[in-house]
């Protein structure tokens, strides 16, 4: 017969078997294997019908191919721009939010700011959309004004695209910033100030050190989302858009490539960990500390 | 400058001014949308031509298809509510688990395991639903020449659709019931069970209790996210698109207002379940996730 510590340690050691299954099956069947799969997709290629051999083809031609490396480092380099203005739009905000603004005053522009991320991306964007495009509402108030003699088109310009795409990820970085700003002593601002340090001084002595956890945090979930953005390139960007996501759709589900499609999302994926890993690297902080923050 | 170091008129202009153009920035959009929900016109574009309830009400009769009778709309919107419940009944039921798993117990690899639980917050959408996909079809094709059966719910579509959104808003199920389970003082339970509690009188009567604002906050917020997911849909859907895809799919075609009254409905729900979370008092539902 059992001793009774005996049976409780059976009984955790089921519980805890209970509670690792779901788990290992979400990550697993979710997460792992479908990668796995994935890189085997991209690492072959067809030599007869339904025969397969290992392959570097379609990372040759992702190479050889100017316009697919062009999209790739075109994509890269207006979602870094992008988390750069969100960074800067959102600073201003969120120091006032947290060390302008007093009690209700500042609970309140908090909410105010948050509400708009309630609503889908895609009312969003519809929403840029009737704005800019040519019969929209901008281009008719500056004929209004007489600042254009005709309607001009605002969408499928870059600028466009990174004000779609600042404007979607701004409230993944007010959050972190409010949150890191909040811990951020007064006394020591005020210490500061009546040692003489001017704005910038503080600002870069005492604030971006204290903050730079929710920088770090906010740049890299904005970063990332940015680069992984179908919808808002898409329809501000129109045919100009040319982000790389898009490849991956086509190759995907328009052209039927799929190890092409496969080889493209790795690409995207290793771009968009070696920046996490980078922007963890450069701020000297832990991938889970950073992720629980955000 | 903070509010106890004084300020020249200058700056207290310029921070106004700076929150006004801030609020409009965030604001014109939806407002936008709003208005031309009401615009008697075939597109969603100025001139102002009178006020109208036509695309909410209107029908076939009537010329124009109004939200309540467009049938391909709302189908979409109820197939966005199917999808969403499932997601959130897995998101809620794997998180709880994953909480007690992460808070409870030590065991072998839980260091891996807790990175491994967070990394589908930094995998692009896209990526996540092509790499389901590709694997689900791989499945099935081996079904389908190994025992030659053919299973449509490995192929794109709804199950891959919920399975897709899960993948990752389990990752943040799980944050929000841990970040709660973890502040429980277990004293609580200790007495219960030394007052002679059973194992189950104790999750039932002290733990869940305690954990319910996360539960509701979690549920809410999992909803949320699948009801507006975009980029992982857009790779699995099948034949019955959710409301996002549906109204992306108009909106590359040029879609007449019904799309902005659809849009309304959407904003007048998200504040109303805004407004409920907060009032609820879960701070964690004041604050949204990143969806990836």
């Amino acid at each position: 017969m059992a001793s009774a510590p005996a049976q409780r340690l059976w009984q955790r050691r089921l519980v805890l078997t209970l509670l690792l299954a779901p788990a290992l099956l979400w990550l697993f069947a979710l997460i792992v294997l479908p990668h796995i799969d994935l890189a085997l997709l991209s690492f072959r290629a067809r030599s007869a019908p339904r025969h397969y051999q290992p392959s570097l083809n379609q990372y040759a031609t992702f190479f050889a191919e100017p316009l697919y490396w062009h999209i790739f480092v075109r994509t890269a380099l207006l979602s870094a721009a992008a988390t750069a203005l969100t960074l800067v739009i959102a600073f201003p905000i969120a120091w006032v939010i947290t060390k302008v603004a007093q009690g209700r005053a500042s609970a309140l522009l908090f909410v105010v700011c948050l509400i708009p991320f309630w609503v889908s991306e895609t009312v969003r964007a519809l929403g840029w959309l009737i704005l800019l495009r040519e019969s929209g509402v901008l281009p008719a108030l500056l004929v209004r004004l007489g600042i254009t003699a005709v309607p001009v088109e605002l969408l499928y310009h870059d600028a466009t695209i990174l004000t779609g795409l600042v404007y979607t990820s701004l409230l993944f970085m007010v959050v972190p910033l409010v949150s890191s700003l909040e811990s951020l002593d007064n006394s020591l601002i005020e210490a500061a100030y009546d040692l003489g340090a001017n704005g910038l001084a503080i600002l870069r002595d005492i604030v971006i050190p204290h903050a730079a956890p929710g920088i770090t945090a906010g740049c890299i979930v904005v970063f990332m989302l940015t680069l992984g953005n179908y919808l808002t390139p898409n329809l501000l960007g129109g045919k100009n858009s040319q982000w790389f996501t898009e490849l991956i759709y086509t190759q995907f589900i328009v052209r039927f490539n799929w190890e092409q499609g496969a080889a493209f999302g790795f690409l995207l994926l290793a771009l968009s960990t070696s920046m996490v890993a980078l922007g963890l690297r450069l701020s000297g902080q832990r991938f889970v500390d950073v992720m629980r923050r955000s | 400058m903070i509010a106890s170091l004084p300020r020249s008129m200058w700056l207290r202009t310029a921070t106004a001014a700076y929150v006004v153009a801030f609020l409009v920035f965030l604001f014109l959009p939806l407002a936008i949308v709003a208005v031309f929900a009401f615009n008697d016109a075939p597109y969603p574009a100025p001139p102002w031509r009178g006020f109208t309830f036509d695309w909410f009400t209107g029908n076939a009769a009537s010329g124009r298809v109004g939200l309540f009778h467009d049938a391909a709309l709302l189908g979409s919107i109820w197939t966005s509510v199917v999808v969403a419940c499932w997601v959130t009944a897995l998101s809620v039921a794997v998180g709880t688990a994953n909480a007690f798993l992460m808070e409870r117990y030590r065991f072998f690899g839980k260091g891996a395991l807790s990175v491994l639980m967070l990394a589908p917050l930094v995998i692009p959408g896209v990526i996540l639903g092509i790499s389901i996909l590709s694997l689900s079809s791989r499945i099935a094709d081996l079904l389908l020449a190994l025992f030659d059966v053919d299973l449509d719910f490995l192929r794109p579509g709804l199950p891959l659709v919920v399975l897709g959104q899960f993948s990752y808003i389990a990752t943040i199920s799980t944050l929000m019931i841990s970040a709660r389970l973890q502040r429980f003082d277990r004293t609580l339970e200790e007495a219960a069970l030394n007052l002679g509690a059973s194992q189950a009188a104790v999750l039932r009567t002290i733990t869940f209790p305690y954990l319910r604002p996360a539960l509701i906050g979690s549920a809410a917020i999992s909803f949320l996210m699948s009801f507006e997911n975009f980029n992982t849909t857009l790779m699995l859907v099948g034949a019955d698109p959710p409301l996002t895809v549906m109204m992306y799919g108009r909106m590359r075609e040029g879609a007449t207002p019904v799309l902005n009254a659809v849009s309304l409905f959407l904003m007048l729900a998200s504040a109303l379940f805004a407004l409920t979370l907060m009032r609820g008092g879960s701070r964690g539902g004041a604050t949204r996730r990143p969806s990836p």
